[in-house]
C-alpha cells in the first residue's frame, strides 16, 4: 500500500477495463515522472470527453453536439441505414471506405441470458427512421454471434411488413487465411453465402 | 512451477453460457454428458485464428477435451457434434425459448461437476426439437420446463392432491404447494386454473404431443403462466431470460405481469 493520493490513482486506474494491479502501478508511477504538460493534457481529454460527447440524436454514435459527424455530412447517402451494435462497429466498417450511406447504433444485442431484450436497444427509434419513407435499403452489421444472428433475425422479422431491402452481411473464411484451418461452422457458412463468379 | 501431471479428461456437452475472461478468452459453462456442469476456460476464443473458431457458441452440442485447472478447467480440444446455433438464431422465437431452456439448466445444476445425466439428455432433446421447428417453440420450452422441474425433484402435482394426494383431478392449483390440490387442503389465493389446462400441462409433462398441439391458445397461455410461476417458486431468484421468451407464435401478451403474482 502506498499513501493517499498515489493510492487513489492505482485504486481508479485499476477500476479500468484490462487494467490489473501490477499495470495500475506502473501507469501510476509513469504519470507521478511525466512531465505536467503531459499530465494535463490528459486531465483535459477527460473532461472534454464528460462534458461534450453524447449520443447523436438520430443514429445514437458517439457525437461532439446534437448530430454526429456522418449524419451531419450531406454528401451521404440518405436512403441506405446500416445498423450496428455499438459506436466501435461504426469506426470498423468506416475503415473500409465501402460504405456512403448513414448508420443506426443499437447499443448491444439481444440478449435473453443477461436480461436485454429489444426494448432495452434502439429498436423503437430505428422504427421511427424507417417510417418517413425516405430508406429504401436496410443492412443489419450485428456481430456474426449468436446474439448478432439472432438480433438479426429479429429486426428481419420486424421491418419485413415495410417493404425495404433488407441484408445481412455475409460471413465465412477471413482474407488471407487458410481454408483447412476454418472451423466447419464458419466453412458451412462461407458455402451457404457463396456466390457466383462472372467471367 | 509444480510438475505434477494434469488431468485430461474427454466428453460431451451442451454450450450453456459464455463470459469474456480477459483480452481474448472465454468462460464457457458447459452441461456435460458424464461430468455434469462444468465452467472451462477457452483460451483465445475470441481471436479470428481462434482453433476453436465458433464451435464453443452457445446451443453447441460440442466433444471436448478438457484437463483440470486449479479453479478453473480449461478447453485443450473441441469438436462439433452438431450445432443448434444458427438454425435457432435465426428463428426469434426459438431463440428466445432456447435461451430459457439454458439458463434453466444452468441454475438447475447449482453444484459443479456433478453428474446430471438426464437433464443433459433433455437439454439436448429440447434443442434438437426446436431446431427441427416441428413443434412450437412456447410448448416445447414449456415441456422441457415440466420434465427439467421433474428431474432436480420437483415434479408438479397435475392430478392427485399435492398435500395429501386424494385421487384427483382438483380444482385449486397452488404454486407454494406445488401443483394440485383438493378443496381441504387448499391455502388461501389458491388459483382455479381450466381443468383443459391441467390437462394440456399433463400432456406436455409426459411427452403426449398430439393432445398438447391440439390445445387452444387460452390453454397454452395459462399453461405457460402456470409452468413460469411454478418454476420461480422453486428457483427462488427469478429466470432473466423467461420474460423475454417471444410467444407471438401462439399471441401477444405480456407474461411479466403473472409472473410477478408468483
Amino acid at each position: 500500500m502506498y499513501e493517499g493520493a498515489v493510492q487513489d490513482l492505482i485504486d481508479e486506474l485499476g477500476r479500468l477495463p484490462g487494467v490489473g494491479p501490477k499495470s495500475a502501478q506502473r501507469i501510476a508511477f509513469h504519470l507521478l515522472a511525466a512531465e505536467s504538460a503531459d499530465v494535463g493534457r490528459l486531465v483535459a481529454a477527460l473532461q472534454r470527453v464528460q462534458a461534450e460527447v453524447r449520443f447523436c440524436v438520430t443514429c445514437y454514435n458517439v457525437a461532439e453536439g446534437e448530430q454526429c459527424r456522418i449524419c451531419r455530412d450531406p454528401r451521404r447517402s440518405t436512403d441506405v441505414i446500416c445498423v450496428v451494435e455499438e459506436p466501435k462497429d461504426v469506426v470498423a466498417i468506416e475503415r473500409t471506405r465501402e460504405f456512403r450511406g448513414r448508420y443506426h447504433v443499437l447499443g448491444g444485442a439481444i440478449s435473453p441470458i443477461e436480461g436485454v431484450g429489444p426494448d432495452d436497444l434502439r429498436v423503437k427509434e430505428l422504427m421511427t427512421r424507417l417510417m418517413d419513407g425516405t430508406v429504401t435499403e436496410l443492412i443489419i452489421a450485428t456481430d456474426p454471434n449468436l446474439e448478432g444472428e439472432a438480433t438479426a433475425a429479429y429486426l428481419a422479422r420486424l421491418v419485413g411488413p415495410l417493404g425495404l431491402a433488407v441484408s445481412r452481411l455475409a460471413s465465412g473464411l477471413p482474407v488471407g487465411g487458410d481454408l483447412e484451418y476454418a472451423d466447419e461452422i464458419t466453412l458451412g457458412r462461407a458455402f451457404e453465402g457463396r456466390r457466383r463468379i462472372d467471367a | 512451477m509444480s510438475t505434477t501431471p494434469k488431468s485430461l479428461y474427454r466428453d460431451e456437452g451442451v454450450v450453456l453460457r459464455t463470459q469474456k475472461l480477459g483480452e481474448a478468452d472465454r468462460i464457457v459453462t458447459v452441461l456435460t454428458r458424464r461430468h455434469g456442469k462444468v465452467r472451462a476456460v477457452a483460451k483465445g476464443v475470441r481471436r479470428t485464428k481462434s482453433k476453436f473458431g465458433a464451435r464453443l457458441e452457445p446451443f453447441s452440442h460440442v466433444d471436448l477435451q478438457l484437463y483440470t485447472g486449479r479453479s478453473l478447467d480449461v478447453v485443450s480440444q473441441a469438436e462439433s457434434i452438431r450445432s443448434y446455433g444458427s438454425v435457432i438464431a435465426a428463428d426469434y422465437p426459438a431463440y428466445t425459448a432456447g435461451t430459457a431452456v439454458l439458463e434453466t439448466a444452468d441454475r438447475l445444476t447449482a453444484e459443479e461437476k456433478e453428474p446430471s445425466l438426464r437433464l443433459f439428455l433433455l437439454v439436448v432433446g429440447a434443442l434438437r426439437a426446436l431446431s427441427d421447428r416441428t413443434r412450437p417453440a412456447g410448448l416445447v420450452l414449456d415441456a422441457f420446463l415440466l420434465r427439467a422441474m421433474s428431474v432436480a425433484g420437483w415434479e408438479p402435482a397435475l392430478g392427485d392432491c399435492a398435500r395429501c394426494g386424494t385421487e384427483g383431478p382438483h380444482r385449486h392449483f397452488s404454486v407454494p404447494a406445488g401443483g394440485s390440490v383438493c378443496r381441504e387442503c387448499r391455502p388461501t389465493g389458491s388459483a382455479m386454473p381450466s381443468p383443459v389446462t391441467i390437462e394440456h400441462l399433463e400432456a406436455l409433462l409426459s411427452g403426449d404431443w398430439e393432445r398438447a398441439e391440439a390445445s387452444e391458445n387460452a390453454q397454452r397461455r395459462e399453461g405457460s403462466g402456470l409452468v413460469a410461476a411454478l418454476l420461480q417458486w422453486h428457483l427462488e431468484r427469478g429466470l432473466r431470460s423467461l420474460p423475454l421468451v417471444d410467444r407471438s407464435d401462439v399471441a401477444p401478451r405480456r407474461e411479466a405481469g403473472l409472473l410477478s403474482e408468483a
